[in-house]
């Protein structure tokens, strides 16, 4: 059986300060190619939890692993350099370098990935993202800041999805979309994280997209938070 | 790639950039500005007496021989016997001997006597001599020529008549022996420019009726008469000597200085230079301090400026950690940035600053006789432009340690 995408297991964690907010998960896998739904409202831990995912910071006690590899057993600057090679991500909204080109963002992580630069090849792969996202011709060479804010989040699609990453990590990806624009956004990026065989960690507060995942699991059936008084 | 983006983000930034940049640019000009001039000042101070290898007056300071032979200020404390000038005139070693008296004054210029030879021998600016803009030298004993200054503040032109004053700021003028003026010389940056030159004999012939500064009473010989008379002076002010060879200054210098007859000093002019720019160049380094501090003003104002643009700038950050920019390269980034602003602020200040020169160094000469040099940028100039941009770098390190703080610790969320 291969190691599963995402595990984390006995993780707790604590913020240093900031009213003691703490958060602790038993248990939780996502398998390779998966695609999974979290569903919290706000203040419900999860930034906590996607800071643990991606090794922004590790837990107090507990195993976080991504792809079979414990981030605690990890450095601090080779977490950082893991997350560009394993972990794609996706924002909310305001993803972009908006003074940047287009395909200077899409590259952005494989400048510090340089496996993931191998597997991405060149800026032909970033244009070859762009087309499949339906994004507009030559869109790749504009600044960013000059795309409306749905093709803004395909381009954050495309940058996460470059060199096929194992797992990709959405957080609220369509909560600044239209309905209409939500759904082609949605079918986009099943279809490309299909294509790049990788797995999909979406967190949102919107049931209605359960549809298409795998699974979806309301975050506090797998986490407790507590904000203690400092 | 990382330049690329650094350049993008200040480009998307280009007003408060723009105007750090510009800040930078004018403290850098200016810094350097004050460094030519500075140059320049020294230079054309060194510059005002050249080729001249000796000064002999009557013993006093050297600065203070040199400030009234050369630079007419302040006045001589004894005269040079026109015997002691025809005994050096007579040593083998000289090669010329211009003798100079002072003394008189023509409104608030000081009138020179010396001889033709004085228009030959001075030089100034590494050995240019003087030149007639209009007219030419003494021909008449009532010749007088004019330096630039004196033409143009006064209104002079060749031919105008000119009464000579006696003594300094007096009011007792030698009405009764008018001069002309002759020939006017073309600006020099030196003191000549503000000084009215006659004949030795000229000196004499204005003295004639005069006895221990004062008019004789009722005595007045007429010009033609005057004219027929000896006028071989019979004391001098100082006099500017040349030598055979170089060899022989610092013998020549100590026989004046041993001379039985009467207390002389021979001066060295570009020693007694040096000692009196030591005197003035306190006001350089003040000068070079202002400037250095506008530079460092400069430079906290970029500083300010990265320090308010950082919070602006969270979510960028929180973006470039999300990709898997350590902390590390985030502060490089901004550091980056600093050393790039810095950098076109220096290439921008250079340009200003020769622009600048170009467009007002005829200016400058014409109106203060300072020669500016346009040279290629030298190394001193170059290591000044790389102390403001590692300046700079330095600089920008405070508000980068605490984007560094900032990204460990807002991670790829900012909470604000």
């Amino acid at each position: 059986m291969p190691d599963p995408a995402l595990a984390l297991t006995d993780v707790s964690f604590g913020w240093p300060g900031r009213g003691g907010f703490r958060l602790s998960c038993p248990a939780f896998s996502l398998a390779p190619r998966e695609s999974v739904l979290l569903l919290g409202a706000s203040g419900s831990g999860k930034s906590t939890l996607l800071s643990l995912v991606c090794g922004i910071v590790t837990a107090d006690s507990g195993v976080v692993s991504v792809g079979g590899t414990d981030l605690k057993s990890l450095s601090a600057g080779r977490r950082d350099r893991f997350r560009a090679e394993q972990i794609g991500v996706i924002f909310q909204q305001f993803n972009l370098l908006p003074y940047a080109r287009v395909s200077d963002n899409i590259m952005l992580p494989l400048r510090f990935a340089p496996n993931r630069r191998r597997r991405a090849g060149g800026v032909a792969e970033a244009e070859r993202l762009c087309a499949a996202l339906g994004l507009p011709d030559g869109a790749a060479h504009l600044p960013a800041g000059r795309l409306s804010v749905g093709q803004q989040q395909r381009v954050a699609v495309a940058r996460a999805l470059i060199g096929a990453p194992p797992l990709i990590v959405a957080d609220e990806p369509t909560s600044a979309l239209d309905a209409a624009t939500q759904d082609t956004f949605l079918r986009l990026l099943f279809d490309r994280t299909a294509e790049a065989g990788s797995s999909l960690l979406m967190v949102s507060h919107d049931e209605r997209l359960g549809d298409r995942f795998d699974r979806v699991i309301r975050l506090e059936d797998i986490v407790t938070t507590q904000r203690a008084a400092a | 790639m990382i330049l690329r983006l650094a350049i993008g983000s200040l480009l998307a930034r280009a007003l408060t950039v723009g105007m750090t940049v510009l800040a930078i640019a004018l403290s850098v000009a200016l810094f350097l500005g004050v460094e030519k001039v500075r140059t320049g000042a020294r230079a054309s101070f060194a510059d005002t007496i050249s080729g001249t290898d000796l000064i002999v007056g009557a013993r006093s300071g050297s600065v203070q021989l040199l400030l009234y032979s050369v630079f007419r200020i302040g006045n001589a404390t004894n005269n040079v016997t026109w015997q002691s000038y025809q005994d050096i005139a007579a040593r083998p070693e000289v090669d010329w001997i211009v003798p100079i008296s002072l003394g008189d004054s023509h409104r608030q210029f000081r009138v020179m006597g010396t001889t033709d030879e004085f228009f030959t021998r001075y030089r100034f600016r590494g050995g240019r001599s003087l030149e007639f803009s209009d007219g030419q030298g003494l021909g008449d004993l009532y010749d007088a020529v004019i330096g630039a200054d004196v033409a143009a503040t006064l209104g002079y032109s060749v031919g105008d008549p000119i009464v000579v004053a006696h003594g300094l700021a007096s009011f007792t003028e030698h009405d009764d022996q008018p001069f002309r003026v002759a020939g006017i010389i073309g600006k020099t940056g030196t003191p000549v420019d503000r000084t009215v030159i006659v004949s030795m004999e000229a000196i004499e012939a204005i003295h004639v009726d005069w006895q221990s500064g004062a008019q004789i009473p009722g005595q007045t010989t007429p010009v033609e008469v005057i004219r027929q008379m000896n006028l071989t002076p019979t004391a001098i002010t100082a006099a500017l000597v040349g030598v055979e060879s170089r060899l022989q200054i610092f013998g020549l210098q100590r026989w004046i200085n041993e001379y039985p007859e009467e207390p002389l000093l021979a001066i060295l002019p570009g020693v007694a230079l040096q000692e009196l720019w030591q005197i003035v160049g306190i006001a350089e380094t003040a000068l070079i301090g202002v400037s250095g501090m506008v530079v460092v003003t400069a430079l906290l104002g970029m500083m300010a400026m990265i320090f308010s643009s950082l919070n602006e700038r969270r979510r960028e950050m929180a973006i470039w950690r999300a990709m898997g920019a350590r902390p590390a390269t985030i502060l490089g980034l901004l550091v980056l940035e600093a050393v790039l602003m810095a950098l076109v602020g220096a290439v921008l200040g250079i340009v200003l600053l020769y622009g600048g020169l170009v467009l007002l160094r005829p200016w400058v000469d014409a109106a203060f006789g300072l020669w500016l040099p346009i040279e290629t940028p030298s190394l001193r100039e170059a290591v000044v432009l790389a102390c403001v941009v590692a300046a700079a770098g330095l600089a920008s390190l405070l508000p980068a340690l605490r984007a560094y703080r900032l990204s460990l610790a807002d991670g790829m969320m900012v909470r604000t």
